[in-house]
């Protein structure tokens, strides 16, 4: 790779120890895509959540957090993606204070480090959307398709130790989604069917997703008769990403950058109601007793959460089901500050801050309350907790509220 | 004389060890159970088998970024795949492998998924891009 005086300077440890291991991961990472050189980034979003980085991860980030200040103070904001522990109501999820004291660790280490701890996979929508053409150095799958895509923002899926050393150097390899090439449509689908909800939008990402299946596939959407929102397009990218690995999607006329094929456009995959039934049908498990209902991954906005609020409103659920409603912190104040928290937990929920269940321990809060039937309305989450012992089901966000208050799958 | 096969420049250092072959995907957080070493999710083509010390041989990556992170805790607590062989991965398992120490090659010439076989003694060397078939002759 090509480095300027500064890259060079950092890889020979003139700016310290810490900003030469970022500089030297970076280039591993960069020669291996074949990156010519660097590109600066705006912002850093930080997937750090403690499942994933165990002991020997909170040891890696302490070792950070103790160079001195200058040494270790990231050069561009960096904020982070959903944790591991709400304090507030940990034990209540069966997540024990082995889990809560490594989660304090962490977040004292990066804390010492300047990142901000904003704790969400909706950066885009609660704490600052990206421009068009903004390299950045995003760390969920989800905000990253969200920002190139809908956005035009530019960023490869950056894990927590790539973009913290993005954050720590100011830049990343320039390979991938930062790249024009890099950015053209490769697969094509067309729509016969319009979503009802939020889980419907995540089917149609999944199938996509299962469709295209790399993460160097590009799709194009095209027969949307609406505009389908900021919300569904969230559900939508997250399941893509999740399904498929997939960075990117064109929805011509809706998302921010023309489709543009690397050859002749392909012949169109078509997508109806069967296809989207046959998905769902995937989930399906009416009359099982219902353990816990999780509405998460994404994150939900102001607006879902209000819809989670009408829906419980007068309500009571079921003794046996448990239901999370999962929000960044930002968010939950809002909910707070509105009433919209205290009519949710009105019913018996309960509304978790800066969290997303399935960066949680979800295999231990599965052991530990017993919990076997999970309900959402997120196809992202029934995709991934299929490796956590769950058995999953997907349905829109009323039927798992009604579900949750009769105490089983309906 | 060994299989060669040729790939793109990987990550890590040379290792040799014994193929577990299948033609799917993988993430660390979607389908092992990190605690066993095992492959969990019911799906995958290799529920219920160990990873642990074995070279792994899949397709392309799963949605997620866990990956990054997790290879290296999973070095640490000595319930990790000996190396990684993939047709083609995304960002998140190399930066994991770069992260964690775990040698990483990919883009072979044909499907390395079916170019190798459970069972074979593989020697990785992510640097030249080979991988040798030692127990089978070209």
């Amino acid at each position: 790779m090509r480095l300027n005086d500064e890259e060079k300077a950092m890889l020979a440890g003139e700016l310290g120890e810490i900003r030469r291991w970022a500089m030297a991961h970076q280039i591993a990472v960069g020669e291996f895509f074949d990156a010519a050189d660097f590109v600066a980034v705006s912002q850093a979003h930080i997937m750090a959540d403690t499942e994933s980085l165990g002991e020997a991860g909170v040891r890696f980030l302490e070792g950070l957090a103790a160079a001195p200040q200058p040494a270790r103070q990231v050069r561009v904001p960096a904020i982070t993606d959903p944790r591991g522990i709400d304090f507030a109501i940990y034990r209540r999820l069966g997540q024990n204070a082995a889990m809560a004291a490594l989660e304090r660790r962490a977040i004292a280490a990066l804390s010492a480090c300047g990142v901000l701890m904003t704790d969400t996979c909706i950066n885009y929508q609660t704490i600052m959307a990206p421009l068009r053409c903004e390299h950045l150095a995003y760390g969920d799958t989800g905000s990253v398709i969200y920002a190139n895509s809908v956005l035009g923002a530019r960023s490869n899926f950056e894990g927590g130790p790539s973009a913290l050393a993005a954050a720590l150097t100011g830049r990343t390899p320039r390979y991938g989604y930062h790249l024009d090439e890099g950015r053209r449509a490769t697969r094509r689908f067309e729509l016969a069917v319009s979503p009802r909800d939020l889980s419907e939008w995540g089917a149609l990402g999944a199938i996509v997703g299962e469709a295209c299946g790399s993460y160097w596939q590009v799709p194009v959407i095209e027969g949307l008769t609406t505009v389908p929102g900021s919300d569904a397009l969230k559900h939508f990218g997250a399941a893509l990403a999740s399904f498929g690995s997939v960075a990117l999607f064109h929805m011509p006329g809706m998302t921010a950058e023309g489709a543009v094929f690397a050859g002749s456009p392909p012949k169109p995959v078509q997508i109806g109601p069967p296809e989207i039934a046959a998905f769902l049908a995937r989930y399906g498990a009416s009359g099982d007793k219902l353990d816990v209902v999780v509405f998460a991954a994404p994150q939900l906005s102001l607006y879902e959460i209000a819809a989670v609020a009408d829906a419980l409103d007068g309500r009571l659920v079921d003794p046996g089901t448990t239901v999370i409603v999962a929000t960044s912190p930002e968010i939950k104040h809002a909910a707070d500050r509105m009433g919209l928290t205290s009519r949710i937990e009105a019913s018996g929920a309960v509304v978790a801050q800066g969290i997303c269940f399935y960066q949680s321990y979800a295999r231990e809060m599965a052991e530990a309350k017993g919990w076997t039937r999970l309900m959402t309305n997120s196809a992202k989450l029934v995709n991934i907790l299929g490796g956590y012992g769950y058995r999953s089901s997907l349905a829109s966000l009323e039927r798992c509220i009604d579900s949750a208050v009769a105490g089983k799958v309906l | 004389m060994p299989i060669l096969l040729r790939c793109h420049r990987g990550i890590g250092l040379e290792v040799s060890g014994i193929a577990l072959v299948a033609a799917d995907n993988f993430s660390a957080r979607y389908d092992l159970d990190r605690s066993r070493g095992i492959f969990s999710r019911p799906s995958h083509k290799l529920a219920g088998e160990s990873y642990v010390d074995r070279i792994l041989v899949l397709d392309g990556a799963k949605g997620g970024v866990a990956t990054a992170w997790m290879l290296r805790d999973m070095r640490a607590r000595g319930i990790v795949p000996r190396a990684l062989i993939f047709n083609r991965v995304n960002p998140i398992l190399a930066q994991g492998a770069a992260f964690g120490g775990v040698a990483l090659v990919d883009r072979f010439t044909g499907d390395v998924t079916q170019l190798l076989r459970t069972g074979d003694m593989l020697r990785v060397d992510p640097t030249a891009g080979r991988v040798e078939i030692l127990n089978r002759d070209a």
